[in-house]
């Protein structure tokens, strides 16, 4: 028997979360043949079957976290044809195991006699994978979660029947994804508790999970175990009124309430904003653009401009670039910039290790391809823990100016809008520029408004006074 | 009477029971016994003992130390090795008007009394309507290391056996409040004391003569909300200690302790089931119609409404107690046996 553990996909992670089994028990699983989904913190991917062989237990059912290296499920060997990743006819007892009878009844049922064995053993219909399947509602309307998902006990039935649960709606903890009485009571407390209000969100983890910095670094503070998350109490569903919808709540957007709503527990979140010329960057950018483009492959955008200049800015204000870390400050004299990418499900924040380092064109190129890969969702979990900084660019979009919230535990995020023409006044005569507003929301605990303002101009003085050609080969 | 080191130290010829009690006032299961005969013997004339070695010997395990120079030897009566002319003998006493209390050395001697237990004791009232007010006591159960001729449960034999009332206690008061009742009922009572609980399991026991606990009420040794484990005896003890390890793991068991299994107190197994849905039947005799049968036919019969999962049983298989100790504790539910069984059906 091989035990499949929660794996270590990178070195700073510490826990991952049960996504969803690709596998029922019984199934029959092919080496290498993606078995479960999980997700660490940001980063969701599929974890290989490490044995062929028969899926027999599941351990950690879906939606659960647990530390690295914790068992996830057992999967049984059968021989050499199972590498086949064909069905393999289990023997009786293990089909009867396999079926989720207890074992010592399976024992007795081998004990019994040959009787009813010594026929030719059935087509293990359900052993048949059927990953695509695992969702869809069966004709019983409920939906299939596991191998007893279908199982309801008097008990449930009735006691569904009394609170008015509709029980397609209710998740199973029991072995095999059974609705449990528990399942069904708690799903109506939770209804009752929080009528039509949107569900509760779950509580956060007591203490979020200390990053490590960036590789280069030395190892820092003993980072804390971080403990499994509480398990979340069963949210309320909501009740959808006339001409509403209820739409599920995704992974990763749970992930993104739970952080954004920490942070803003956590942190002393203050605010200001400069106005940037961006007219000397305008220019160079549409000489340079097409070349560019040619040679890349990519577009060249103002965010590598505004990159650069922080990044310069960070080195000469550290402190902006900091982590309040338990009772003290950590100050960080690398930057990992954290580049915001929104996409279809949600946002996601990599980060371009050393981007301190980096000219003009390396950080076009670094923050492009995370971009990309964090839309492909091909990111790898280090990449999106230890950032220094975070920008966000809400400009492609068209706002005006913007008041984010601080990416934990670093100390500051800039917000980088759009850049249109103005009018504005230069030596006593209007002019038509290229500008932009650059917020800042900070960290009240940790810095204070004259060194936050400091850091703004900084930038700003940056992307108005550099020439930029000799990065982009002009 | 400063009587110290209840394990060791005999109380002394004519001494009482009591007299055996820890420095604290804590009699072990075994005193406890030898305290309701005691008192039964001087509450009621009537009352007398028979057994094996009982007199002069004081027993096979110390319990009637001291009583023959206390009451003599007409009401401590040493018997022939002969278990069919003991029960015999208590049974024409009772027609008679005495309330006799027989001693088996081992439980599992109780079968060479068998057709007198069976087929005299148990049915005589129902055939003539005349009082028999019997109690058989024997020590039974494993656990000790003492082969298969020393460690038997044959309370499904007699629990089987319609007209005897069996009780199977795993407490010192409980032993001893329904040992005082079993002397006091009308009809036959089997008592099997647990020899593993003898002198392990000691508490503050009630010294009042009218100390009774009733026959046929179960007691909730432990309260819990995730899933209700029935057992008796010694398997009570061991759920106890499943059970706190358990709470560690967050899962919360009710212990129902039995004490008597017939009558079988169905009220208060299906009220613990009916609050966790969930229950295990613990028991030492044999798995296959034993105890543990007849209480999981029970629940899955009358407390089906209630269950939100398998009735499971946990018990010894059918072979005689191995005298190995590593096959005796194989034969014999263990706490980590109890801890899985109990988490798989909680999670079921």
């Amino acid at each position: 028997m091989t035990t499949v553990t929660m794996p270590q996909l990178g070195e700073t992670v510490v826990e991952g979360t049960i996504l969803r089994w690709l596998k029922r028990e019984g199934e029959t699983v092919a080496l290498d043949e993606p078995l479960l989904e999980i997700s660490t913190d940001k980063v969701d991917t599929e974890v290989p079957s490490p044995a062929a062989g028969v899926l027999t237990k599941i351990l950690v059912p879906e939606g659960h976290t647990v530390a690295v290296k914790t068992p996830l499920a057992e999967v049984e060997e059968v021989g050499a044809g199972g590498q086949t990743g064909e069905a393999v006819a289990p023997s009786g007892a293990a089909q009867v195991a396999a079926a989720g009878a207890p074992a010592d009844t399976a024992a007795s049922a081998g004990a019994g006699g040959a009787g009813p064995e010594s026929a030719p053993a059935p087509a293990p219909a359900p052993m048949t994978p059927t990953p695509a399947a695992t969702s869809a509602p069966r004709p019983g309307g409920l939906p299939d979660r596991g191998p007893r998902s279908q199982i309801l006990s008097p008990l449930v039935r009735r006691l569904a029947e009394e609170h008015g649960v509709d029980l397609s709606q209710v998740v199973g903890t029991g072995t095999g994804g059974r609705i449990t009485k528990n399942d069904v009571l708690a799903y109506a407390a939770a209804r009752q508790a929080a009528p039509p209000a949107p569900p509760a969100p779950p509580a956060p983890p007591p203490a979020a999970a200390v990053p490590q910095p960036a590789a280069t670094a030395p190892q820092p503070a003993p980072v804390p175990p971080a403990a499994p998350a509480p398990q979340p109490a069963a949210p309320a569903p909501a009740v959808a009124g006339p001409r509403e919808e209820v739409v599920p709540v995704s992974h990763i957007r749970r992930l993104i309430a739970e952080h954004m709503t920490r942070s803003l527990q956590v942190s002393a979140r203050a605010w200001n904003a400069v106005e940037v010329d961006m007219e000397n960057v305008a220019r160079l950018r549409e000489r340079a653009k097409e070349a560019f483009r040619a040679r890349e492959g990519f577009n060249l955008t103002y965010l590598p401009f505004v990159a650069r200049a922080v990044c310069d800015a960070l080195l000469a204000f550290p402190m902006v670039n900091a982590e309040m870390r338990g009772e003290e400050i950590v100050i960080k004299r690398y930057v990992n910039l954290g580049i915001a990418v929104s996409y279809e499900e949600g946002l996601i924040v990599p980060n371009v290790k050393g981007a301190d380092s980096m000219n003009l064109v390396g950080l076009a190129r670094a923050i492009n391809d995370v971009a990309v890969r964090a839309r492909a969702k091909r990111l790898t979990p280090d990449e999106v823990h230890g950032g220094t900084f975070t920008i966000t660019n809400p400009g492609p979009f068209g706002s005006l100016i913007s008041v984010p919230i601080i990416n934990q535990p670093e100390t500051a995020i800039l917000a980088f809008d759009t850049v249109e023409k103005r009018p504005v006044v230069i030596d006593d005569a209007i002019a038509i520029r290229h500008r932009v507003y650059l917020s800042l929301s900070w960290d009240h605990r940790v810095i204070d408004g004259a060194l936050a303002t400091q850091f703004l101009v900084r930038i700003k003085q940056n992307l108005e006074t550099w020439d930029f050609a000799e990065d982009l080969g002009l | 009477m400063a009587q110290t080191g209840v394990e060791s130290a005999a109380a002394g010829h004519g001494a009482e029971p009591r007299g055996k009690r820890t420095e604290d006032g804590q009699a072990t299961y075994l005193v406890a016994i030898a305290e309701a005969l005691w008192e039964e013997m001087e509450r009621d004339e009537r009352v007398f003992l028979l057994g094996e070695d009982i007199g002069v010997y004081g027993g096979a395990f110390k319990v009637t130390e001291g009583f023959i120079e206390r009451f003599g030897p007409e009401r401590v009566m040493d018997t022939p090795i002969a278990e069919e002319t003991i029960v015999g003998l208590a049974l024409g006493a009772a027609m008679e008007g005495f309330r006799p209390v027989a001693e088996f050395q081992y439980a599992d001697f109780m079968s060479s009394g068998f057709d007198e237990i069976t087929t005299a004791l148990a049915r005589y009232h129902y055939r003539s309507g005349v009082p028999i007010p019997v109690v058989l006591r024997a020590p039974s159960g494993g656990g000790v290391r003492a082969s298969s001729f020393h460690s038997f449960n044959p309370e499904p034999w007699f629990a089987h056996t319609p007209g005897l009332k069996v009780i199977c206690p795993a407490f010192p008061s409980d032993a001893k409040g329904l040992l005082k009742s079993a002397i006091r009922d009308d009809n036959p009572c089997v008592f099997l004391e647990h020899k593993w609980i003898y002198r392990r399991i000691k508490e503050p026991v009630s010294e009042d003569p009218d100390f009774l606990v009733p026959i046929g009420i179960a007691k909730i040794q432990r309260e819990g909300s995730d899933v209700t484990i029935v057992t008796y005896g010694m398997m009570v003890h061991q759920a106890l200690e499943a059970a706190e390890d358990l709470e560690q793991k967050g899962i919360s068991a009710e212990v129902v302790d039995l004490r008597t299994i017939t009558p079988l107190d169905k009220d208060t197994i299906l009220s613990s089931v009916a609050k966790t849905s969930r229950a295990l039947v613990l028991y030492e005799s044999h798995r296959f119609l034993g105890v543990g049968a007849e209480v999981g036919a029970m629940i899955a019969e009358e407390g089906f409404e209630h269950l939100d999962a398998p009735v499971v049983r946990l018990a010894p298989p059918n072979v005689p107690v191995p005298f190995s100790p590593v096959l005796e504790d194989a034969y014999l539910p263990q706490v980590a046996d109890i801890e899985a069984a109990v988490e798989k059906l909680a999670a079921w």
